[in-house]
Order: structure tokens, then sequence, then C-alpha cells
């Protein structure tokens, strides 16, 4: 009973701790003009550093999510639907929630590793007494960063999908290509098409303040050396994992239901 | 009256069941170099983050420059560590940060200096230090010596009033201890600087001190100088400064 109630109380505090990180991290953001530099720097790890497994992944998935439902609609005489289908289901779901989902394993995970390990190594202790904020020299610029490049990468892996299910539309299911593309432009220049980019958008950058504030906070919060910077980093990544799904849900339900 | 610029007043410090310090009571005078010795675990480390303030006590006070640090709002804190350096016992050197940069940290962080005076006051720091060909390489290319210079080059660059010591030649050759060894007294001699450090090397100790304090389970037992610690009939100090295996010290206390 007792473990249970300690649980619960470290359920409380380390939600806590998380609002916190991120409100002192809105309260500084005023700063983030001089922190230009490292959110640049924060951009260009989340970015460039996971274009090539976002690329693959996005590539390949739209192919799966093309083959299987182009064979599917094959049935029904309209599996030249996919190319609707994919834009629809890509930009307003899957790409943000593929994206988040590598991010919060790739870039996350070495985030929360990387303040774990400053922690136990007593630089942030360092920090703290030369009067150095760590949220505002740490923290700041990963959490801008990383929640500004989440939509960048969204786009284009919306986009690497789309031209993933145009491959297998035009080559596996005999699509004309034109006619796909056709589509897909029409569902973007369309009201309800702009509706799922916009939402994707957003999406992406509501799950890349999820991420940084989890896996900094995670970070921040390192006890016991090498173990507690591995129990850090899988922490991060499993609540990184949870909230995204849950607060996926949450968005989808607030702008379509 | 003496100057004292640093005391803590019967601090306890426990993490959950494990009480770490039990009644400390600490002075130190403007200038002195007081040394911490003690066995491990018996909180030295934990009594050098109280006067940082990065540790609040559990009850008990500690007041530096006649201010009180424990429970202090974060901005009064900051103003007290304007005047203090830490050197910390890895170096706590920001790992993807040159020397230089890792140096010049507290001056562009507070924008204390910028341009050619930043450049200066680095650079006099790196000279002081003998860092001058490490300027440009990270922390993790350069030796645990080298570390611990640049930790304590980082803790003048504000010129401080104070700088403590954690352990500042745990890990090092006997020829490295002494350099550090020397850098301490000269920093204090040059500079004025009232020094703590924390140790369990008794050569180090015997070298820098002004004063000692014995600490043992969480408790100053004895305080005074290099002769009293060393002179003194305590069997616990006599066992420490020989290093015996046998006598009254409990030998683990983590």
């Amino acid at each position: 009973m007792n473990e249970f109630i300690k649980s619960i109380q470290t359920y409380f505090y380390n939600t806590g701790y998380m609002v916190m990180v991120l409100l002192q991290t809105i309260i500084q953001s005023p700063h983030a003009w001089f922190k230009r530099r490292e959110i640049l720097e924060q951009m260009y790890i989340a970015g460039v550093g996971s274009l090539f497994v976002v690329s693959i992944v996005s590539v390949f998935t739209g192919m799966i999510m093309g083959l299987n439902t182009g064979l599917g609609l094959r049935d029904f005489g309209a599996e030249g639907q996919i190319g609707l289908l994919l834009t629809i289901v890509l930009t307003r779901e899957m790409a943000p929630f593929m994206t988040s989902l590598i991010l919060a394993a790739s870039v996350g995970s070495s985030m929360a590793a990387e303040i774990g390990t400053m922690k136990v190594s007593e630089e942030i202790d360092a920090l703290e007494v030369m009067s150095i904020d760590p949220i505002r020299y740490l923290v700041l610029p990963r959490i801008i960063g990383f929640s500004l490049m989440v939509p960048i990468l969204c786009v284009y892996s919306s986009v690497l999908g789309i031209l993933g299910g145009a491959i297998v539309g035009t080559f596996q299911l005999g699509i004309d290509y034109r006619s796909y593309l056709q589509d897909v432009f029409e569902r973007l220049t369309s009201v309800p098409g702009l509706k799922d980019l916009y939402v994707g958008i957003f999406k992406g950058y509501i799950f890349g303040i999820i991420i940084s504030t989890i896996s900094c906070s995670q970070g921040l919060q390192t006890t016991q050396g090498a173990i507690g910077v591995g129990k850090t980093t899988r922490k991060a990544v499993v609540l990184s994992f949870l909230m995204v799904i849950f607060s996926g849900y949450v968005l989808t339900a607030l702008f379509f239901n | 009256m003496e100057d004292i610029i640093i005391e803590l007043k019967n601090v306890h410090k426990a993490f959950g069941s494990r009480k770490i310090l039990k009644g400390m009571n600490l002075q130190v005078r403007r200038g002195e170099t007081m040394v911490i010795l003690g066995p491990s675990g018996t909180g030295k480390s934990v009594s050098l983050k109280h006067i940082t303030g990065l540790l609040e006590p559990d009850s008990g006070d500690c007041y530096i420059f006649g201010k009180k640090i424990s429970g202090a709002p974060e901005k009064e804190k900051s103003a007290i560590r304007a005047k203090m350096g830490v050197l910390f016992q890895s170096g706590a050197l920001i790992n993807w940060l040159t020397v230089y940069e890792n140096v010049a940290l507290p001056l562009r962080e507070h924008k204390l200096a910028n341009g050619s005076d930043l450049d200066k006051a680095v650079m006099q720091k790196l000279k002081w230090l003998d860092l001058i060909p490490a300027k440009d390489t990270l922390p993790s290319d350069i030796s645990g010596g080298m570390k611990k210079r640049a930790g304590l080059a980082r803790a003048l660059t504000t010129n401080p009033d104070i700088v403590l010591y954690d352990e500042p030649t745990s890990g090092l050759d006997p020829v490295m201890s002494n350099v550090i060894n020397e850098l301490v007294i000269r920093m204090k001699n040059e500079l004025g600087l009232t020094s703590v450090v924390v140790t369990h090397d008794m050569e180090s100790a015997y070298m820098i001190a002004d004063r000692i304090s014995f600490i043992y389970e969480g408790q100053v037992i004895l305080c005074g100088t290099v002769d009293e610690i060393r002179n003194s009939s305590n069997p616990l100090i006599q066992q420490f400064i020989h290093g015996k295996t046998s006598g009254p010290m409990i030998l683990d206390h983590s």
C-alpha cells in the first residue's frame, strides 16, 4: 500500500515538475533572441540529424499505406482514390505522429541523456553556482528549437509519404501519376485539405513542446549516475510516446469531432 | 572581532532516512584557507553544497558575508553566489564548450564583459593556470589535471572573494596534486581569497590549510590549526591521519 501511495506521489511530483519546467521556459522566452544561435543549433540537431530516418520511414509508410489501401480499393474499382486518401491521412495524422515518435526516440532520448549526464556530473550544479539558470541556458533553446523543427519535419514527412504513395500507385497499381498528383493538389488547395495541413502542423508543434519538455525535465531530475541516466532516457521516451498518443487523440477530437 | 564570512550554524540534513549532517557548525574567517577533512560519506561535500545554497538545510542556517543563504530567494542567492567561485570534483566543465568558452561562460551569460575586455579577462585566467595551449580544446580531450585547472580558471573568472574546492586533488598523480595545491596557495596569497577546501588527502590538507575542520558523522569534532590536528589525542583523528584500518572509526558511512 505504501509503495502504491509513493508511486502516486512520484507521479504527481513528476507531472508538477514538468509543468513547472514548461512554465519557467515560457517566462524565460523573452530571452529567446539572445539564445538564437543555440536555438538554430538545436533545430539543426533535431532536423538535419533526423532527416535520413524521417525520409526512409515516410517514403515507406506512404508506399505501405498506398499499396494496402490501393489493393483494398481495387475490389471496388476505386484505387484511383489513394492520392486523396493518403493526403488526408498523412497531413492530418500520420506525418505528425510518425515524425514525433521518431524524434522522441532519437532526439528526445539524447536530450534527456545529455542533460541527465550533465546533472550527475555536476555541470548543472556548476551552472547554478555561476547563477546561470539551467532553464534559460539549456532548456529554452531545446524546447524552442525542437518545437519549431517538428512541424517542418511533419510537412516534409507528408510530402515524402505522398511521393511514396505515388511510386506504388504508378508502378504497382497502374494509376496515372498525373491524376494522383492532381488529386493531391486539389485536396491540399481545398478548405478541408488546408485545415488538415494546418492541424497537422499545429499537432507537430504541440508534440514538439511535449517531447522536449518531458525530455528536459526528466534529464534535470536524474540521480544515481550512469544507471540514473539510463532510467531517465527510457522514461523520457516512454512518457513522450504515451503523451504524443494521448494528446494526438485529444487534438484530433478537438479539431475534427 | 574576527571577520567571519562563512558560517554554518547547527545544520542538519537528511536524504530520506539517511542523516548526513547532524548539527554541523563551521566558521571561516576572511582570507583563510579552511580545509574540511574527514572520511568519505561524512558530509563534506554536502556541507559545501549548503555553503553554495545548492542544498537547503532541514534545520539550521548558513550565512555568507553575514547574509543568510539558506532559504533565501533565488535572486538573493545569485547576488551572494556572484562573490563565490566553485571548483567541482570533476571540473564540471560544459562538455560542448572549449576550455576558453568555459572560462568565458559566466562573463558572457551575465554580460559582464564582451569583445576585447572579455578576451583579456579570460586570457589572463588561462595564463595564470597555464592553460593557453589547451584553450581551444574540448574538455573530453584534456587530462584530469587540466580539467581541474580549467574549472578553477572558470571559478576565478568573475574575481570572487570566496573559492570553494571540492576534492581538488582527487584522482590526480602526486605531481599534479602538488600543482593544484600550489595554485590554491597562490590564489590565496596573490588574490587574498578565502578558501574552503573539501578533501581527504592529508598531504594536501597539511600543505594548504590555515585551519582544518575534521568532520565525522555529520559534525565537526575538531577545528584547529594543522599542528593542533596533527597532535590531537582524539583517536578518530589519529586513525584517519595515519590511515589505520583498526580503530574507533566506522569505515563505511555509505
